[in-house]
């Protein structure tokens, strides 16, 4: 079923949803928000462009299997949690770097794992969800 | 010293995501057997600061105990690491031998590594909720190995198996949620102090049944074992080995850690109902596994009978008794992974795993037959074999409470194993093929067979080592044994461990 007003709004609303999922991953840490529902939104928008275009389209949009892209991931996160090792803390302990400061208020950028383990989430939800949603979106 | 704990845990993770992203290529098989034994070295480093320390804990993120995530190990759960890394390894290299091209492209050796990862995660915890976790990653992995590789009797299976475990997650964690509301804790050395000074003892003790149930569903234990043989006899036999050997070793676990830890408060209750849930195991495994006449459906009811063994241990509640449990647990993994693996590499050469359609193994491949003995009869409990200690262990501890029924049926359920095992080996080794052909090794590609044989080779080793050098072994559990009766050095190693 083809609707043109659907493929029109859908045009819209696929980058307004992406650019709010990255919106909602960056600002995590303190307020509502994180890995988990950024990839959870990112993942809604792949779904309305398929449902729009038809799953072989978003599949190509998309740029890699949806379950590489969750493997990927995994890793990251991993690897955050990694990062602790060389600071000689347990496993996941966040690591903080100051940049122009020694603290979290005088600092001008703050990298941090934290951020780096959330966005191994947000690809595991978008990756994840996207593999189930695109095998139903094939078979009917 | 808390990444010897992680170690263990981080590997199979890494490994599955590179072995996943690999999936294509021939290099991700190679992955997966570098990674087991990586993760392997990382499980003997684990052992070893274990023997040194006798229980070594880590917080997670460093968020002090009770209230981050705990990882500890004591002389048992190191013993399960180790011994999940050894299955691990040798079910990878099997899994060379028997997994095509099409299945490894959909991602087992991922799926494989992400279970090994949640078994290991589930012997290493510390944490109640943390246990639940790895459960969960236990069982979808499980179910994806399960089903991989397609066909309708893969697929009925696995939905019996996933639906059923499903329940058993389901009551464990409402009894988790009951626990926490009463303690207000999870860290399970905080438990043990929690629990006993709870007010309400009696509702301690329905929790403390939630819990039976639920990790009774993931032991097998009776009546609730009806998921494991609808479901063991279908995939791979690289995927049944690993389950058959660690799965429901982690429920058995499980119980233990907890009805020796947290639940002592009202032993003449709990461990009664744990004492005879545990003759019927034993008693209703080795029966359904008399009615069989198909290799792996006869080694799926073994599996129920045997874990009936390792609860007694735990219910009898005696120094022996648990040592019994612990060494029978041990022996239990290498014995039974190795017998599927025969049952695989005898349904390559002989073309089925129906008793009745298949024979003459023992003139065309003697190897086989040798090495099917080896742990056949040490599952029978046959002396020099480790079976015979195991068993040996758990009927001493039941003679010396003087309960002669239980003496009468362990000695009992051995003999009915024996006969099983006679059966597979008459039927599937001594008697001619019906079809009047040779089986010979020469169906399959040499380097499949090698691939296949090595692992069997190494575990039916390691039975006879256990069974003839037991010193070692013995003295071992009875340290674990002693730490599970007097968990003082496990609570105050988790709890006084300084981030």
């Amino acid at each position: 079923m083809k609707s043109v007003i659907f493929e029109t709004g859908a045009r819209l609303l696929v980058a307004l949803i992406f650019v709010f999922s990255l919106f909602m991953l960056l600002r995590g840490h303190n307020l509502p928000g994180g890995g988990f529902i950024g990839g959870l939104l990112g993942a809604v928008s792949f779904i309305v462009y398929s449902l729009a275009k038809g799953p072989a389209e978003a599949r190509k949009a998309l740029h890699m299997a949806p379950e590489t892209i969750a493997a990927i991931g995994l890793g990251i996160a991993l690897l955050a949690g990694l990062l602790s090792f060389f600071m000689g803390d347990p496993l996941f302990t966040g690591q903080w770097f100051w940049i122009g400061g020694d603290s979290y208020d005088t600092a001008v950028f703050a990298p941090n794992s934290i951020l780096v383990f959330d966005i191994g989430v947000y690809l595991v939800v978008l990756g994840g969800i996207l593999s189930l949603a695109f095998a139903f979106d094939e078979e009917t | 010293m808390s990444w010897v704990l992680v170690m263990p845990l981080v590997i199979p993770f890494i490994t599955a995501v590179i072995a996943f992203i690999l999936r294509n290529s021939p290099a991700n098989r190679w992955v997966s057997v570098v990674g087991s034994v990586l993760a392997l070295v990382a499980a003997a480093v684990l052992m070893v600061s274990v023997l040194k320390e006798g229980v070594v804990a880590a917080q997670m993120s460093n968020w002090s105990a009770p209230f981050g995530i705990t990882l500890v190990a004591d002389y048992l759960s190191a013993v399960m690491v180790v011994i999940t890394a050894i299955t691990g390894l040798a079910t990878t290299v099997y899994a060379l031998g028997e997994i095509p091209e099409e299945t490894e492209k959909l991602g087992f050796y991922a799926l494989f590594q992400t279970l090994l990862a949640g078994v290991t995660g589930a012997f290493l915890t510390g944490d109640l909720f943390n246990l639940y976790v790895w459960f969960e990653v236990m069982l979808i992995a499980s179910f994806s190995l399960l089903v991989i590789g397609g066909g309708k009797e893969r697929l009925d299976a696995g939905i019996k198996y996933v639906a059923l475990n499903l329940v058993s997650t389901l009551v464990f964690l409402s009894g988790i949620g009951m626990l926490y509301g009463v303690t207000g804790t999870l860290n399970m050395a905080d438990l043990r102090g929690a629990v006993a000074a709870a007010e309400n003892q009696g509702l301690i003790t329905v929790i403390a049944m939630m819990f039976m149930v639920g990790f009774g569903v993931k032991a097998a234990v009776f009546p609730l074992f009806f998921w494991l043989p609808a479901s063991y006899h279908t995939p791979y036999f690289a995927v049944s080995a690993v389950f058959a050997g660690l799965l429901t070793k982690v429920g058995v676990y499980a119980l233990m850690r907890m009805f020796s830890l947290v639940f002592v408060g009202d032993i003449g209750f709990t461990h009664e109902i744990l004492l005879w849930v545990s003759l019927l195991t034993m008693f209703t495994g080795v029966i359904g596994a008399a009615a069989q006449t198909d290799f792996r459906k006869i080694l799926s009811f073994h599996i129920i009978s045997q874990i009936g063994y390792m609860t007694l241990g735990l219910a009898l509640f005696t120094p022996l008794a648990l040592m019994g449990g612990v060494f029978y647990l041990v022996h239990h993994i290498i014995v039974k992974a190795n017998l599927f693996f025969v049952a695989g590499l005898a349904r390559q050469y002989a073309g089925s795993t129906d008793l009745n359609r298949i024979g003459g193994l023992y003139k065309s491949a003697p190897l086989l037959a040798a090495l099917f003995i080896i742990p056949a009869f040490s599952l029978a409990g046959f002396p020099p074999l480790s079976g015979f200690w195991a068993k040996y262990l758990i009927v001493k501890a039941a003679l010396e409470l003087n309960f002669w029924f239980v003496t009468f049926v362990s000695l009992f359920v051995g003999l009915l194993t024996i006969y099983s095992m006679t059966k597979i080996w008459a039927m599937a080794f001594w008697k001619p093929h019906p079809d009047g052909i040779d089986p010979t090794p020469n169906r399959a590609p040499p380097q499949v067979t090698r691939a296949m044989i090595l692992p069997i080779a190494a575990l039916a080793a390691m039975t006879i080592v256990i069974g003839f050098y037991p010193e070692p072994f013995v003295q071992f559990a009875e340290t674990a044994a002693n730490q599970l009766l007097d968990p003082t050095d496990y609570v105050t190693t988790v709890l006084g461990v300084q981030p």
